[in-house]
């Protein structure tokens, strides 16, 4: 048995293809199930075409203690016995693998397609679709409970408000949601398909759309990645900048999300307010790259727009003042009973079903789990400014509405110090060609929670495979845990308090 | 309760005076590109074969700007040594047609109003049903943010409403995927008439990013007919605002 331990790199770094350990498809699976039940997390796994016609699994193991990333790979062709029965976070992974590669992971309690396309593989289906059928999304055998009085409920594709299309179906008995079953799909674009062959003039664009809302995030990965790479390295000015810019993500999106689940239990002060506040932070990133979602500031090499003098000043008086107002706004939640009353025992998610499902970012640290890419793999900025981990332990949607207004806090205050003290230098550097046969893995603590991508590089350099893990693909499944045993008027609150990304997860 | 409005008075009346006062866009914002030919070399197309969705052309009557195409992304700009685009500060770029989207020189033709029959239904109460056919979220946000106390959308009659069979019309964001094509013509079919449609951001006008993917069909004009085309990616909230109140003619 090779011992799995033996090799690993650190966020942002790549490795040679060939020092990556081929083992066995048994020795893979029990490999990684060791590891997982050891405490380490799946970060990736997927599959890529490999030299010899046939596949190579990958899988990315994520040890949060020692900030280290174990890489290791196997060859499989049609099928392969299925991790999940010993180790549920690889369920939507390996469904996933099977619908774009047609390899089917036999044993898989729950094999259903992910995101309703036809297989990557001419001629070939895990589900023995032909190719000539049409796919039709959510079309597909649900959890169905039977029984008096059980009845079921579908939401979706296009629901009630301004929001991405997904489908929901509830089991229930009178008002109580046994089981929630989420298929989504619809969002499907192809962008990892599409990133294959790059980098080219649409690369940057694809990234920074991969989930609009996580432009920062996304392109910031995307860019850690191609700079490990390319061997480049980028300005610590520039570092700087990318770090403000991820923080103004995160502070827009909290505060809104922090109004938003004020809204649905009909709070309308911090509702209202809240509304408005996320506005002002995404002016800020507006003033600095002149897009209120950052299209443009991140780039291969460092950033696109220098942080001026006054754009500084401007900002940190911006800063204080949404601070204020965000303070206010956040307080009237915790202290109004009856917005605690709503918020406090509702969609909890056990800490032992968190780590199971290995799920990240806020809704992890809620469960009272300790993970935090900024703080577990630093890179860029965060190597040297560190935030600590914000964490809540009661899992429900209390803990998530305080982890964020935490966070909120932490993030101000990094900003603050980064304006104090930014250094001098260039924000952006030429960067080189990328090297050949290498793998690089690049993640970051989005505003949702950990975002991975791992690109591999062919014989000319150029991206054979781009695999992207948005931090929903891991955490829709603790939408559905939480909601169990819940009544279904309380699933917007639920829904939103994970605020999980539809197209990130579709891609 | 006297936390409550000791809150409200802390934050103040913060609704903006559209369309009267100054937007107070920043400095660096991209709007409406203009473009003068003048400082267009013949025979460099540099702009032209690095623009990432191929929004630039070339022809007998010079360089053109497609801003049904257009990220706004500045490369073009950036690019240009003869400074033959530059983008401006304006922010209305909505128009009626997808060829009003074709930019030559320094001016284009916004989006004139519905005509008298619609506008007689329509324009001092429309209801829209928001449609996310594959859209990232940035669209959406920026439309949804229309609702909030700064733009008040509520003020000109506009609102929108959970259900296609309460609505007036659609605003579609996203490619059109293929996965939502279904789902975005039963929609449609079910706003009863009369009715319109607004294609919000690039991916809606073309495709956007994903022009010629395999998973989507290159904008919702693919699907139903599209009354208000609102470029951008994604167009400022003011940009789908300003285009929402031509429409309407409350703006001209």
């Amino acid at each position: 048995m090779h011992d799995i331990l033996s090799v690993s790199v650190y966020n942002g770094e790549a490795i040679d293809l060939q020092k990556i350990p081929q083992l066995s498809i048994a020795e893979f699976r029990n490999s990684v199930i060791d590891a997982v039940s050891s405490g380490k997390r799946i970060a990736s796994l997927f599959a890529a075409p490999s030299s010899s016609l046939q596949l190579s699994l990958y899988a990315v193991l994520a040890d949060d203690d020692a900030g280290k990333l174990f890489i290791l790979s196997s060859e499989v062709s049609d099928k392969y016995p299925s991790l999940t029965p010993d180790c549920p976070q690889a369920h939507l992974f390996e469904r996933e693998i099977a619908e774009q590669w047609a390899v089917v992971p036999q044993g898989h309690p729950w094999l259903k397609p992910v995101r309703f396309h036809p297989s990557y593989v001419a001629d070939r289906d895990a589900w023995d679709r032909k190719s000539d059928e049409q796919i039709i999304p959510s079309v597909m055998d649900f959890f169905r409970v039977d029984g008096d009085q059980v009845h079921e409920v579908a939401v979706g594709p296009v629901h009630a408000g301004i929001i991405e299309p997904g489908h929901f179906r509830f089991q229930c008995h009178g008002e109580n949601v046994l089981n929630l079953e989420i298929s989504l799909g619809y969002q499907h674009r192809g962008i990892e398909r599409a990133l294959a062959g790059g980098p080219d003039k649409r690369t940057l664009h694809y990234v920074e759309t991969a989930a609009g809302d996580t432009t920062i995030g996304h392109t910031t990965a995307y860019c850690q990645l191609i700079e490990s790479l390319s061997g480049d390295t980028i300005s610590p000015r520039a570092q700087s900048l990318r770090g403000m810019a991820l923080e103004l993500e995160r502070l827009a999106n909290h505060a809104g999300d922090l109004g938003a689940l004020a809204g649905d239990v009909g709070y309308l002060p911090t509702s209202s307010f809240c509304g408005r506040i996320r506005g002002d932070f995404l002016n800020m990133t507006a003033l600095i790259c002149g897009s209120r979602f950052g299209r443009g500031q991140i780039v291969p090499g460092g950033v696109g727009f220098d942080m001026t003098v006054q754009c500084s000043d401007i900002l940190a008086e911006r800063l204080a003042h949404s601070m204020k107002d965000l303070t206010v706004a956040a307080n009237l939640l915790w202290n109004t009973p009856s917005v605690l009353g709503r918020f406090e025992n509702t969609g909890t998610v056990q800490t032992q079903v968190c780590r199971e499902l290995g799920m990240v970012g806020v809704a992890a640290r809620a469960c009272g789990v300790q993970t935090d890419c900024r703080f577990n793999f630093p890179a860029g900025i965060y190597r040297f400014a560190q935030i600590h981990v914000s964490t809540s332990n009661t899992g429900d949607v209390f803990a998530r509405a305080f982890v964020r207004w935490l966070e909120v806090q932490r993030s101000i205050a990094f900003i603050r110090d980064q304006l104090e003290a930014l250094p001098e230098g260039r924000i952006r550097t030429e960067t080189k060609p990328l090297s050949a046969q290498k793998l690089a893995v690049s993640m970051v603590e989005g505003w949702r929670g950990e975002i991975c991508h791992v690109g591999l590089t062919g014989p000319d350099g150029s991206l054979c495979h781009y695999k992207i893990v948005d931090p929903s693909f891991h955490n829709w499944t603790g939408l559905a845990m939480a909601l169990r045993g819940q009544q279904i008027s309380d699933f917007p609150l639920c829904n939103k308090s994970f605020n999980l990304s539809y197209c990130g997860h579709d891609l | 309760m006297i936390k409550v409005l000791l809150a409200r008075l802390q934050q103040g009346h913060r609704t903006i005076c559209f369309p009267k006062a100054d937007p107070g866009l920043p400095e660096r914002f991209r709007g409406r590109p203009i473009l003068n030919p003048v400082k267009c070399t013949a025979d460099c197309k540099e702009c032209i074969d690095r623009c990432p969705t191929d929004a630039l052309k070339k022809d007998a009557d010079g360089l053109a700007l497609d801003l049904g195409r257009c990220l706004f992304c500045g490369q073009c700009a950036g690019d240009c040594s003869g400074g033959a685009i530059e983008f401006s500060r304006d922010y209305r770029l909505a128009a009626r047609s997808r060829t009003d989207l074709i930019v030559r020189g320094r001016e284009m033709r916004l989006a004139e109003a519905l005509n008298r029959e619609t506008k007689s239904v329509l324009g001092r109460s429309l209801k829209l049903r928001q449609v996310c056919a594959g859209g990232c979220n940035a669209c959406e946000a920026d439309t949804n943010v229309l609702s909030t106390v700064v733009y008040d959308l509520g003020r000109f009659g506009v609102q929108f409403v959970a259900s296609p069979r309460h609505a007036d019309g659609l605003l579609i964001t996203g490619p059109v995927t293929r996965n939502m094509k279904l789902a975005l013509e039963k929609t449609y079919d079910a706003v009863p008439d009369p009715k319109i449609v607004i294609a919000v951001g690039a991916c809606a006008i073309s495709g956007g990013p994903y022009i010629d993917l395999p998973a989507v069909h290159n904008g919702a004009d693919a699907v139903v007919p599209v009354d208000l085309y609102v470029p951008g990616c994604p167009p400022h909230p003011l940009t789908i605002l300003d285009g929402l109140l031509r429409l309407l003619g409350k703006v001209k």
